[in-house]
């Protein structure tokens, strides 16, 4: 294709409806004779339940329906979904679990008629001991929170979950990843010096502004259609499906645009309660959350890690030793997806002859931990890039040759026994490095802001992280491509636009691959009667998968109307190019066609569609289940890397990042101003977990369910300057060799943001959120042991 | 109980009998049937809501549509006049002050207002005046941007 409209910073096409409020979410749907159902939830972590009383709830006016547990199990469904292990219904069956777990449902006429009723509901509940450590939840003896594990077999990549069809839990551990490989025992005892450290960090939010959202409607002849702000619409229609027991062909699962995603709208949330509340009533239902159920019903999984690392006297790491827990909360949802794919890299992007992983994900009596952008790698990183900073400052290492002696590079051998492939790792590291003037010394000498008189208050110190992911593999993602008879064509497409940009992305590789303009694509959202199967919208993947997809689907069309065109043309097929709509032959290019007209004379009249289809796959190579190793785990590796510049009020323990960047490596960037979007939006998200972002238990309460009590990054938080960088190291598989971006720019805020504090004060927080109490805690251990700079 | 309340809105006159706790977050979106305006936090902090009440910025997620009697309002589908958009609509398009666009209405009617009390304000002025609007996907970099250019004239 000639010049065109790939790496061009094109607008986003869907950017007019969205400054004049137009665009449409979930929410805006209202249908004709629609109830609104809400949620009664457990106020105790763990107990079971002995009787709920909906009696005086279901004579209110206005009342339609109002469900059980019990009566989930009295319907011919399957009432469990999930998609790791099937452990979750829509209202609690025999137990609850965690405080916030839905006991019961209303439908209603409107929510304030909803919500008295969900008042008139009474609950015996008889509790049980609870849990919500994960070393004590892996504890002999300690409650057991889930009694049977019955794997999903929902997804290929987690076809190997324990055991068989229905395993009898002994631990609340419901999935292990482990990774052996060379020595660790020997590799330590070679080693120079060995280090060992514990991280943590604390189960957060994704704080997306759009509420979790549903609406189903049954049709008369079993047809269920269902709207809902998810970012897999092939799942849950996969999910509703087995629920009812129809055939996919009858369920129906249509997404508008999200009100941002970030993990927290995967799998099924909301969908499978508002189907049963409106074939419990016969009405249309929507089922919305409040932000404070937003709390309770999916989270980022807080982390324990514990990492011991050997290194050599000449800046190698010789080996690593990592003891991973996750905290998955009260059901698995993604949670042993979660614990696999990070465990890949658990070890850090480094080449280490030497690696045990052991992750577990286990249960506490906490709300459901789910995926969330970059799906693990931004806990582990904040572990194994707080080590590395520790680890060069013990040895007098400067930290970016530290690292860049060790990162993986082209060819090598990554832990998992597969081989790296268009890593532009060490690149990120050096630009990022670079941009913020690091200084190849060693220590890295801190800048102190001393007021005009007094004493010292406020110091400044640089950090630098880096980290890398798999992509999820195998997956699918499939497109249909449809050109109509006036030459304008239709890309249909189950990728969710969530605020990331595919509808702009996808349009202009459809363009560029046809040889249309951008005014002449428009995005068919995801509709399952229509737009066929993709995995998910997560994980980085709508770029490489998809943008692949939709190529293939325009090439099917273009191949369909070559030989028209060269027979037109009186031209040799293979001669033929297009470009702004218009296609002729290369030997002689003052005569062209447009597309109008190719179809005009390929049909005979204005009439007739072209329909291109695309399906892209990846595959993976078998995995060794005792060791983690495989010749190939991933279809391509992200990584980014980030710098960061903090100024530490001493007295006060405040941090201010006075600079941020970051680098992620995009293969290709075909849209760089949304790449920049992309790296910015995720650098600053990454402020919040690094800084001040926490939910705050007590014995299983959740203390902070509201945006007063639980702070994401405002205006006011802003680093004085956050640069993103676009790296570029081409992936040959990647559609014009572009790689996904959506997370990398996330996974190294953190430790780099405490590297910074660590260089300016001499204080190391191992636990996550970076908090003044803690950075003035560490400031008086460091001055303990004469570590203060 | 139920309260009859008038305003307007977007220069339309509406009359409403709403129960009297109906916010008027709800009744803008539900009963005048204009969806622009978002439900963000519930309290009052993230700014999704917000709309212009007598010029004013108010968040309607707790605002008592009672409360809003005799007012003008402007809410996110009135800013552009005769199909053209507003400048700082355009300098949200043009320098892309957005992302997923949930947050977008009220990040906007924010921004109008500012530059209706300031054309010209400095980078401070802008974080302290939009601070209340919360962002989770750009970084607010660009919503920076937006505004700045829209004040230089540059859309």
């Amino acid at each position: 294709m000639d010049a065109g409209v790939i790496g061009k910073d094109v607008h986003r096409v869907e950017g007019l409806d969205k400054v004049t409020g137009r665009v449409e979410f979930v929410d805006n749907i209202e249908l004709p004779g629609m109830l609104h159902g809400m949620m009664l939830r457990s106020n105790v972590p763990h107990g079971r339940i002995v009787h709920i009383d909906t009696s005086r709830a279901r004579q209110l006016p206005g009342v339609h329906a109002v469900l059980t547990g019990d009566d989930l199990l009295a319907m011919p469904i399957d009432p469990f979904t999930g998609p790791a292990f099937k452990d979750q219904a829509p209202l609690a069956i025999g137990k609850v679990r965690y405080v916030g777990d839905p006991l019961a449902a209303v439908a209603a006429v409107d929510r304030d008629t909803a919500e008295a009723a969900l008042d008139l509901i009474d609950v015996e509940i008889e509790e049980l001991p609870a849990v919500f450590d994960v070393n004590a939840a892996m504890e002999p003896g300690a409650p057991l929170i889930c009694e049977r594990l019955v794997p999903a077999r929902t997804f290929a990549d987690l076809i190997e979950l324990l055991g068989g069809d229905d395993v009898p839990a002994t631990s609340n551990a419901c999935f292990q990843y482990k990774l052996r490989r060379g020595n660790v025992e020997e590799g330590l005892r070679q080693s120079d010096r060995v280090f060992a450290h514990t991280f943590s960090n604390p189960p957060s939010q994704h704080a997306d502004l759009e509420y979790h959202c549903s609406i189903a409607q049954w049709g008369a002849t079993d047809r269920l259609q269902v709207w809902s702000a998810t970012q897999s619409p092939s799942y849950v229609r996969i999910m509703l499906a087995n629920m009812f027991h129809l055939p996919e062909s009858r369920v129906r699962v249509v997404v508008s645009y999200l009100g941002g995603g970030f993990g927290s709208k995967l799998y099924t949330k909301l969908e499978p309660l508002a189907a049963i509340l409106a074939r419990s009533t016969g009405r249309p239902v929507k089922v919305r959350l409040t932000r404070k159920e937003e709390f309770f019903t999916i989270t980022k999984h807080g982390l324990t890690a514990h990492l011991t690392t050997g290194v050599s006297r000449d800046g190698r790491i010789l080996a690593r030793d990592s003891q991973i827990r996750w905290d998955t909360g009260a059901y698995a949802d993604i949670g042993p997806r979660v614990t696999h794919k990070s465990g890949y890299t658990s070890a850090g992007p480094y080449d280490i002859p030497n690696v045990r992983i052991d992750s577990f994900s286990v249960f506490t009596n906490k709300p459901p931990a789910g995926a969330f952008r970059g799906f693990g790698i931004m806990q582990v990183c904040w572990a194994y890039e707080s080590q590395m900073d520790i680890i060069a400052k013990e040895m007098g290492w400067d930290p970016v040759e530290f690292r860049l002696n060790n990162v993986l590079r082209e060819g090598d051998t990554q832990a998992t026994g597969s081989i790296v492939h268009s890593l532009g790792l060490a690149e990120s590291i050096q630009a990022v490095a670079d941009a913020i003037g690091w200084e190849k010394t060693a220590p890295i000498p801190y800048q102190a802001v001393q007021p005009a008189n007094g004493p010292l208050r406020k110091a400044r110190g640089k950090g630098i992280a880096c980290s890398m992911k798999a992509v999820i593999t195998p997956s699918i993602s499939a497109a249909t491509v449809l050109m109509h008879s006036d030459g304008s064509v239709s890309v249909l497409s189950s990728a969710v636009e969530m605020g990331q940009g595919s509808d702009t992305l996808l349009s202009q590789i459809a363009a560029e691959e046809l040889g249309v303009r951008m005014d002449d694509i428009s995005i068919t959202h995801p509709d399952t009667d229509v737009t066929p199967y993709d995995l998910i919208t997560a994980g980085s993947r709508t770029t490489f998968h998809m943008g692949n997809a939709v190529r293939l689907a325009a090439a099917d069309v273009r191949s369909q109307l070559w030989p028209t065109a060269a027979e037109m043309l009186n031209a040799d097929a293979v001669d033929l190019t297009a470009s702004n709509g218009r296609v002729w032959a290369r030997s002689a290019p003052d005569r062209s066609l447009t597309f109008g007209q190719l179809i005009m004379s390929r049909f005979g009249a204005r009439a007739g569609t072209i329909t291109g289809h695309g399906l892209f796959e990846t595959h993976h190579g078998e995995t060794d289940m005792q060791t983690g190793q495989s010749d190939n785990v991933t279809a391509h590796w992200m990584c980014g890397a980030t710098s960061a510049e903090v100024e530490v009020d001493v007295e006060t323990g405040h941090v201010h990042i006075l600079n941020l960047v970051t680098a992620v490596d995009v293969g290709k960037a075909i849209n760089p101003f949304a790449c920049r979007q992309q790296i910015s939006g995720a650098s600053l998200q990454g402020t919040g977990p690094a800084l001040y972002e926490e939910m705050v238990f007590d014995a299983g309460q959740l203390t902070n369910p509201s945006f007063v009590d639980y702070k994401i990054p405002s205006l006011l938080d802003l680093p004085d300057n956050m640069e993103p960088l676009i790296v570029e190291d081409p992936h040959p598989d990647g559609p014009h060799g572009a790689k996904g971006i959506g997370e990398a720019g996330i996974f190294a805020i953190a430790p780099a943001i405490a590297n910074a504090v660590a260089d300016a004060v001499g204080a190391r927080i191992p636990d996550l959120p970076i908090t003044p109490e803690k950075v003035l805690n560490a400031i008086e251990e460091a001055e303990r042991h004469g570590n203060r700079r | 109980m139920t309260a009859h309340v008038r305003f307007r809105v977007n220069g339309e006159s509406h009359e409403v009998d709403v129960p009297e706790q109906r916010l008027l977050i709800d009744t803008i979106r539900y009963e005048v049937g204009l969806t622009g305006t978002k439900l963000g936090c519930g309290v009052g902090v993230c700014g999704a809501c917000t709309v212009l009440l007598d010029g004013k910025m108010v968040s309607t997620c707790i605002m008592l549509t009672a409360h809003a009697e005799g007012a003008d309002i402007l809410t996110i589908e009135g800013l552009a006049k005769d199909g053209e958009l507003a400048p700082i609509q355009k300098g949200f398009l043009k320098y892309g002050g957005f992302q997923c666009g949930i947050c977008t209405p009220g990040q906007i009617l924010a921004a109008h207002a500012l530059l209706e009390y300031n054309p010209h304000p400095t980078e401070d002025e802008i974080k302290d005046w939009m601070m209340g609007n919360l962002c989770r996907c750009t970084g607010y970099y660009k919503i920076i941007e937006s505004i700045e250019k829209t004040a230089a004239g540059e859309v």
